[in-house]
């Protein structure tokens, strides 16, 4: 175990209120059989590796490289958490990490990315993940931004999983404004490995949201589901791209998209299957809408005004 | 019944798409009376339940609806639902991301208004463990079946002055069919009045009077045994194409 640094300052208080906010347990951050790392800006306030887990970082003129190692074998009982954050009105945050899931180990990752005061503030993430021999990473990241919704979200992320692999995320941008999203994750998918790709998403005003998701089913008998739920409201723009290819025996792919359009928004939904090996099978379903009337309708009944209806629905969509 | 109607509808029409669905439906439901309604599919049975509950596109373009002998013709269907009216579809919706625990809450008057024992307790009453259920979604990873017990268990959080029930019995077996019977007493018991379209002869004989719909009309109401009888021996011959009371 090594406990690398604890900051006590102002940035950090305020860091871990904000990620209080985004639906965090802020105590983590502080406990030494936890793994984590907080990092405002381009500055780490906090870091701490727990045994199996070995965490590089670097400070960079504008954001942080992270080097993010599970080791051979080790299943690490307790998730590790990663906020990421953007305090001041505005700025950059570049984040560049590796992650790495050594052969049959198994890991999740909670990351928190808030922006509680921003105007206009980018936030990118070039991410490489490998996911090696039967081992498992889930990725959990949620956003929390403010209520102005100047910020540009842009994550890229390339998956390798190797046989046997297991890689399971999930996307949440649900609280405040979204700004500009622009997601792109591609998904290699090797021998008896299982790929979830997990996004929600609610935009509003003039937010707006881009999703690429893609996943190559390489290896025979790989298996994946891209999931997508996006809400829109007001003149909100989203569109969502599943890509899911079956190129090896047995590969079994699908790709589920909702989008519910209240307002002016406008939605769109490309789903993209191709199979190249007679023996795989790729499906996809996309429905894009207003909320289902007789969901609004069945709520109603119940005593419900329509506008609380449809938030309930919406909400249990994006929960 | 004494005459005490907590529902009165009065020569009701309505055309959609250009087709006579209703055609003058007079009908009176009293308090706590349990009222049944038969016919052939195609009879009217479940728009008249929607244009009961309010739902969008089922307004009639004569005649009235009075509940407790204020006039809720124009009603929206929250409108009518707070004042103690509701609905159980034949085929539920289902909510993904909505448990069992919220969507109980909401008939109930909302999350804190309820406690988690009364729906645990109306869980039970249909039959389902509420260790397993409570916190499970209401969605497509739920059978029909499941559905349609949530469906009837959300009816008796809320305690309704009028539940309307469009087939509670469809698509269960003969051992759940005693089950609804049972609830739907329950609900009688617990001074709600209940209208519910059914297939089912136990149903009809469960209920303090029943009425046989035919062509977008109430051709005859009384007692169950002379509806259920007038049914059977009497309609064959009229020109709806399907008879279906016996068997479902």
């Amino acid at each position: 175990m090594d406990v690398i640094k604890l900051d006590t300052s102002a940035e950090f208080t305020a860091m871990a209120d904000a990620y209080e906010r985004s639906g965090g347990d802020p105590s983590v951050l502080k406990m030494a059989d936890v793994s984590s790392l907080v990092v405002s800006g381009n500055k780490i306030l906090s870091a701490n590796q727990t045994e199996g887990v070995v965490l590089e970082k670097e400070s960079t003129e504008s954001g942080v490289d992270i080097m993010l190692t599970i080791k051979k074998g080790y299943t690490i009982p307790n998730p590790v958490h990663l906020c990421f954050g953007v305090l001041p009105k505005e700025g950059l945050q570049q984040i560049n990490v590796t992650m790495i899931a050594e052969e049959d180990s198994s890991v999740e990752l909670i990351a928190h990315c808030t922006f509680p005061n921003s105007e206009h503030v980018i936030h990118k993430m070039d991410g490489k993940i490998i996911i090696h021999r039967n081992a498992s990473l889930t990725y959990n990241e949620t956003h929390f931004h403010g209520k102005k919704g100047g910020v540009e979200v842009i994550p890229k992320a390339k998956i390798t999983i190797e046989e046997g692999g297991r890689y399971y995320t999930g996307f949440t941008l649900v609280s405040g404004r979204v700004g500009f999203l622009d997601l792109d994750y591609e998904v290699d998918a090797g021998k008896d490995a299982i790929c979830e790709l997990n996004a929600k998403v609610y935009g509003k005003g003039d937010d707006k949201i881009l999703i690429k998701e893609k996943v190559f089913l390489n290896g025979e008998n790989a298996r994946s589901v891209i999931k997508s739920r996006v809400a829109i409201s007001d003149n909100a723009v989203a569109e969502f791209t599943g890509v899911t290819e079956g190129h090896a025996p047995y590969a079994r792919g699908h790709v589920d998209c909702v989008e519910v359009v209240q307002g002016n928004a406008i939605a769109k939904a490309v789903p993209i299957v191709m199979v190249d090996d007679p023996l795989a099978k790729v499906t996809h379903e996309a429905a894009i809408g207003s909320v289902d009337k007789k969901q609004v309708d069945t709520l109603c009944a119940r005593g419900l005004e329509e506008n609380e209806a449809v938030d309930a629905i919406v909400k249990g969509m994006l929960k | 019944m004494g005459g005490v109607y907590i529902l009165s509808v009065k020569n009701i029409k309505l055309k959609r798409d250009g087709k006579e669905l209703l055609r003058g439906v007079d009908l009176e439901i009293g308090e706590c009376e349990i009222h049944s309604v038969i016919g052939p599919n195609g009879a009217g049975k479940s728009t008249l339940a929607y244009l009961l509950m309010g739902i969008g596109g089922y307004s009639p373009e004569e005649g009235s609806v009075h509940f407790n002998e204020e006039d809720i013709t124009q009603f929206t269907i929250t409108q009518r639902a707070k004042h103690g009216i509701t609905l159980a579809w034949q085929e539920p919706a289902r909510f993904e991301g909505l448990t069992v625990h919220d969507y109980l809450s909401i008939g109930a008057g909302g999350t804190g208004k309820v406690s988690e024992n009364t729906l645990r307790h109306a869980l039970e009453m249909v039959d389902l463990s509420p260790d397993k259920y409570l916190h499970r979604e209401v969605s497509e990873a739920l059978s029909g079946g499941e559905r349609k017990r949530i469906e009837m268990a959300s009816i008796l959080t809320m305690k309704p002055k009028l539940a309307i029930l469009d087939e509670p019995d469809s698509g269960i077996d003969v051992v759940s069919l005693k089950e609804v019977v049972a609830l739907i007493q329950d609900l009688k018991k617990n001074g709600s009045s209940v209208f519910v379209i059914t297939h089912r002869e136990e149903i009809v004989a469960a209920s303090d009077k029943a009425s046989l719909m035919c062509d977008g009309m109430i051709v005859k109401t009384g007692s169950p045994a002379e509806i259920s009888d007038f049914f059977i021996k009497k309609c064959k011959p009229c020109d709806v194409e399907t008879h279906d009371l016996k068997g479902g």
